[in-house]
C-alpha cells in the first residue's frame, strides 16, 4: 500500500499548483499523518478501497475452501486441510458477512462515494472531513474484529450471515461463546461507520455542489450513492437495536429472542430483513449509477430519460421498505401476510425493469466503444437481468415454498450481488483508475481479465439453479447423507462450479498485476482520457489536495450527459464549459 | 435430474414455476436479445454519428411505458397464481373424516415423528386421557400411507429448523415454543429425502431423515409391528 501512495504523492508534487493548494496546513505531514490519519476524501477513499479489496481476497479464499469441500467431500484441501462441519459453517457464514459488509459496502459506497462525490459535484472535500476519517477508523476496527472472530481457537461464528436466534443468541446451541458476540459487535461497528459516512455524503451533496448544479445535473453515481445512504440510514436503526438486544441475549441472559423467557425468535427476523432488504438496494443502486455513467461515456449518448431513471431509483428505494417479509414466507409468520408481501415484492419488478429498459434504450443510436470499463458496464446489465428475472420465482409466495433455502436462492442472489459488487466495482475501478492514479490501465489485459471473470462466473452459478431445482438445500457441508442429492450427475455439477470458481480466482491475479503495474508504468492519462462530461475530469489526474486550485473550482452549466448534442464540433459537452 | 412432485399441491407448485418461467423467460430473451443486437448495431464506426435522443418526450418514452404496462399485467397474472397455490398449501387445512395426524419435532440434530397408535388419537384430552400411551415414536424415519391426507404438527425443541421434503415441494420452519399446523397428501409410494432447511448449528449438515410412502397394506403392517413394540415397552 505504501508504494501506491508514494506514487500518488510523487505525482502530486510534480504538478506546480498542487503545491499551491497544499498550503493550508498540510505540508510536512509525514507519511503516517498523510496516509493513515488523513482527512482528504481521496485518501480515505483509497483506504476503503484497499481494505475492501483485501477483505475480498479473504472472502474469496473462504469461497474456494468451502467449494472444494462441496466438490470433493472430505478431501485434504490445499491451503486449508480437511474441513469439518463447524469450519464449513463458519466459512459460509463469514463469506456472506464479509462479502456484503466488508467488500460490497466499503468499495461501492464508501470508496466510490468518498472519491467521486466531491470531485463530481465540484468541491474541495467532504463537509465533515474528520467525521469521514472517524468513519474509516471505525470501519477498520470492525474489519479487524470480524477477522479476529474467525481466527479464534474456538472457531468462527457459524450461524449463517442472517444469524437467526435462538441459534445465534445462546452459545449452548452454537458452541461459540466468544465469536458469536464478536461477530455481532463487528457488524454493529460496521453500521456505525457507514452511518458516519452516509451523513457526510448526504450533507456534502446538499450543500457543496458547484454553482449552477441543479438536482438533475448531479451525475447518476452520486445520486445513487445518496439514495443508498438515505436507505441505509432509515433501515439500519431497527437492526442496530436488534444487534444490541442480541448481544444482551448472548452475554447477560436477557430473553428478547428466547421463547422460554417470553421472547420471540421471529422478532429478529423482522428487524434483520427490514434492514436486509433495503440493504440489497443500498449496494445495488451505486452499481447502477456506475453503470449509467460508464454507459453514457462510452456509448456517447445521454442516458435515455435521465429523470425517469432517477425516479425509478426513488421508487425502488421506497418500495424496498415494504417487501422484507418475502424472506420469511415459510418462517412461521401469519400466512395471510405472505399475500401482501407477494404483491409488494412483484411491484418492485416495475421500477427495476424500467431501469433495465432505460439502460437498453440508451444504446439506441449510440456509438459504442467497447473499452474495458464499457464491457464491465454492459456485463452488469446482461448478468443482472438473470438475477432480476429469477427473483420473480422467489417473490411469488407459492413457488418460494419449494425454492426457499435451496441453491436456487444462492444462484439468484449471486446473480444480483456478483454483478453489483464485482462487475460494478470493476466497471468503476477501470473507468476512474486514470483519475485516481493519473495513468491508464492496460486495455488488453483488462479485456483478458474481463472474459476470464465473466465466463467462469456463469459456470459457477448456472449449475446452482439446477442443483436448487433438484432440491439441494443450503449450508450443508456434505450431501453424501442425502440419497436424492448424492447422485453422480449432481456431484458433477458441484465439481463444475468449483472448477469454474478456481479459474475465476486465478484470473483475478491478472487484474491485480494490471492494477499495480499500471499504477507505475501505465500510459499517462491526462485530465480527461475518456472525453467525458462530468466535473471530475476537469481536475488533474490525480487531483491534488483540494481537488482544484482554490480559485478555480468549477461552475456547472448543464446536465452530466450531453453527448452528441447537435450543432457542436465535439461529441461531448463538459458540464463546466460556459454556453 | 429433477425429482417429480408427489403431492397434490406439489404439482400445482410445479405448474406455477413453469408459468413464471415462461413469462420471465420471454422478457429475459427479448431484453438480452435486444441488448446484444443494439450493442452490435450501434458499435462505433467511422461516419456514424451519435443520435441525440434524450428520452424525455412522450413520443420517445412510449417505448418504455408500453413495456412497463406489459410487465404490470404479467405481475398480476403471477400474483394471482402464486397466491392461489399459497392459499392451498399454507392457508387451508382439508379436514376429511379420516385425516391422519403426525407430530414432527426438530431438535439438534435429528427429526422425530410421533404417530397416534391403534386408538388413532395423537393428543391426550379429557375424553382420551391415555391416548398417548400407545403412540408410535420414530427417529429420522417418517412412514406414511399413500393417498392419505395428513396433518402435521411441527415443533422444535431448541433452535429454528425447517421441515423440507423436496419431493413434496413442502417447506415450513419449526419454531421453539410454537406448534405450526400444515398438511400434505402423498400420491406415490417410495422413499424420499426429508431435510432440515434452516441453519441449526454444527450438525445441520447431518440432520436428514427419510420419508417412506407405503401402500395401505404395508403401512398397516408397519403400524402393527411398531404399535406392538411400543405397547410392550
Amino acid at each position: 500500500m505504501s508504494d501506491i501512495e508514494t506514487q500518488v504523492a510523487t505525482e502530486d508534487h510534480s504538478h506546480d499548483h498542487s503545491h499551491g493548494h497544499d498550503d493550508h496546513g498540510h505540508h510536512d505531514q509525514g507519511w503516517f499523518m498523510k496516509y493513515c490519519w488523513s482527512t482528504d476524501h481521496k485518501i480515505i477513499a483509497m483506504q476503503y478501497m484497499f481494505t475492501g479489496m483485501a477483505m475480498a481476497i479473504v472472502g474469496g479464499f473462504f469461497a474456494y475452501a468451502f467449494r472444494m469441500q462441496l466438490a470433493f467431500p472430505g478431501a485434504d484441501i490445499p491451503g486449508w486441510g480437511v474441513m469439518n462441519s463447524a469450519e464449513y459453517n463458519s466459512l459460509v457464514t463469514n463469506h456472506g458477512t464479509i462479502m456484503i459488509f466488508w467488500v460490497a459496502m466499503p468499495v461501492l459506497i464508501a470508496a466510490f462515494g468518498n472519491y467521486l462525490i466531491p470531485l463530481m459535484i465540484g468541491c474541495d472535500d467532504m463537509v465533515f472531513p474528520r467525521i469521514n476519517r472517524l468513519s474509516y477508523q471505525v470501519f477498520l476496527l470492525s474489519a479487524i474484529v470480524i477477522l479476529v472472530s474467525v481466527a479464534l481457537p474456538e472457531g468462527g461464528f457459524g450461524g449463517a450471515w442472517t444469524a437467526y436466534p435462538p441459534l445465534s443468541s445462546d452459545s449452548a446451541f452454537n458452541l461459540r461463546p466468544t465469536s458469536q458476540t464478536l461477530w455481532v459487535v463487528a457488524v454493529g461497528l460496521e453500521f456505525v461507520a457507514f452511518l458516519l459516512g452516509g451523513i457526510n455524503f448526504i450533507t456534502t451533496v446538499m450543500n457543496s455542489r458547484a454553482p449552477g448544479m441543479g438536482m438533475f445535473d448531479i451525475p447518476a453515481v452520486v445520486w445513487m450513492i445518496i439514495i443508498a445512504s438515505i436507505l441505509f440510514m432509515l433501515s439500519v436503526g431497527p437492526l442496530l437495536a436488534g444487534a444490541i438486544m442480541l448481544i444482551f441475549d448472548q452475554t447477560i441472559g436477557t430473553g428478547f429472542f428466547d421463547p422460554k423467557q417470553g421472547g420471540d425468535p421471529i422478532l429478529w427476523q423482522h428487524l434483520f430483513w427490514f434492514f436486509g432488504h433495503p440493504e440489497v438496494y443500498v449496494v445495488l443502486l451505486p452499481a447502477c449509477g456506475i453503470t449509467a455513467d460508464v454507459m453514457a461515456t462510452f456509448s456517447r449518448k445521454k442516458i435515455f430519460g435521465y429523470k425517469t431513471f432517477l425516479y425509478t431509483a426513488f421508487a425502488t428505494g421506497i418500495l424496498s421498505f415494504f417487501v422484507w417479509a418475502h424472506h420469511q414466507f415459510i418462517a412461521g409468520i401469519d400466512p395471510r401476510m405472505a399475500n401482501i408481501f407477494t404483491v409488494t415484492t412483484l411491484m418492485i419488478s416495475v421500477p427495476i425493469a424500467e431501469m433495465c429498459f432505460l439502460f437498453i434504450a440508451t444504446l439506441w443510436g449510440a456509438s459504442i466503444r467497447l473499452t474495458t470499463p464499457m464491457l464491465w458496464a454492459l456485463a452488469f446489465v446482461a448478468e443482472f437481468l438473470i438475477g432480476g428475472v429469477t427473483g420473480i420465482f422467489l417473490g411469488a409466495s407459492g413457488a418460494d415454498i419449494w425454492f426457499h433455502d435451496t441453491y436456487f436462492v444462492v444462484a439468484h442472489f449471486h446473480y444480483t450481488f456478483y454483478p453489483i459488487a464485482i462487475i460494478g466495482t470493476f466497471a468503476g475501478v477501470t473507468y476512474w483508475f486514470p483519475k485516481m492514479f493519473g495513468r491508464m490501465m492496460s486495455d488488453t489485459w483488462g479485456k483478458i481479465h474481463f472474459w476470464g471473470t465473466i465466463i467462469p462466473f456463469n459456470f459457477i452459478f448456472i449449475p446452482m439453479f439446477f442443483l436448487g431445482l433438484a432440491g439441494q438445500h443450503r449450508r450443508i457441508y456434505s450431501y453424501e447423507l442425502f440419497p436424492e442429492l448424492s447422485t453422480p450427475a449432481l456431484q458433477n455439477l458441484r465439481i463444475l462450479a468449483t472448477c469454474a470458481l478456481i479459474t475465476m480466482l486465478i484470473f483475478q491475479v491478472i487484474f491485480l498485476l494490471n492494477f499495480i503495474i499500471s499504477m507505475f508504468r501505465g500510459q499517462k492519462a491526462g485530465k480527461n482520457p475518456w472525453k467525458a462530461n462530468t466535473l471530475e475530469w476537469t481536475a488533474d489526474s490525480p487531483p491534488g489536495h483540494g481537488n482544484w486550485p482554490p480559485d478555480e473550482l468549477p461552475n456547472c452549466y448543464r446536465g452530466p450527459y450531453e453527448y452528441g448534442t447537435p450543432g457542436r464540433d465535439t461529441d461531448y459537452w463538459p458540464q463546466d464549459e460556459p454556453s | 435430474m429433477l425429482n417429480e412432485a408427489i403431492t397434490t399441491y406439489g404439482k400445482d407448485i410445479d405448474f406455477l414455476v413453469a408459468l413464471i418461467a415462461v413469462i420471465v423467460g420471454f422478457f429475459w430473451i427479448v431484453c438480452e436479445g435486444l441488448f446484444f443486437w443494439l450493442i452490435w448495431k450501434f458499435r462505433a464506426r467511422d461516419g456514424h454519428d451519435t443520435k441525440y435522443v434524450p428520452g424525455e418526450t412522450k413520443e420517445e418514452k412510449k417505448w418504455i411505458s408500453r413495456a412497463h404496462v406489459l410487465i404490470l399485467l404479467c405481475d398480476v397474472v403471477i400474483v394471482v397464481f402464486a397466491v392461489k397455490v399459497w392459499v392451498e398449501v399454507k392457508q387451508t387445512l382439508p379436514e376429511p373424516e379420516n385425516a391422519q395426524v403426525v407430530r414432527v419435532i426438530g431438535q439438534q440434530w435429528a427429526w422425530s415423528f410421533e404417530h397416534p397408535g391403534a386408538d388413532g388419537v395423537l393428543e391426550a384430552s379429557e375424553a382420551h386421557p391415555n391416548a398417548t400411551d400407545d403412540n408410535i415414536w420414530m427417529v429420522d424415519e417418517l412412514h406414511l400411507e399413500v393417498g392419505q391426507i395428513y396433518h402435521y404438527k411441527l415443533e422444535s425443541r431448541d433452535v429454528l429448523h425447517s421441515l423440507s421434503i423436496p419431493a413434496f415441494r413442502l417447506k415450513q420452519d419449526a419454531i421453539p415454543g410454537r406448534q405450526i399446523m400444515g398438511w400434505f397428501k402423498p400420491l406415490e409410494t417410495g422413499k424420499y429425502d426429508f431435510q432440515c432447511a434452516e441453519m441449526c448449528g454444527i450438525g445441520h449438515g447431518v440432520m436428514g431423515a427419510q420419508v417412506y410412502i407405503e401402500t395401505p397394506e404395508n403401512h398397516a403392517a408397519w403400524m402393527a409391528t411398531h404399535g406392538s413394540v411400543a405397547a410392550n415397552d
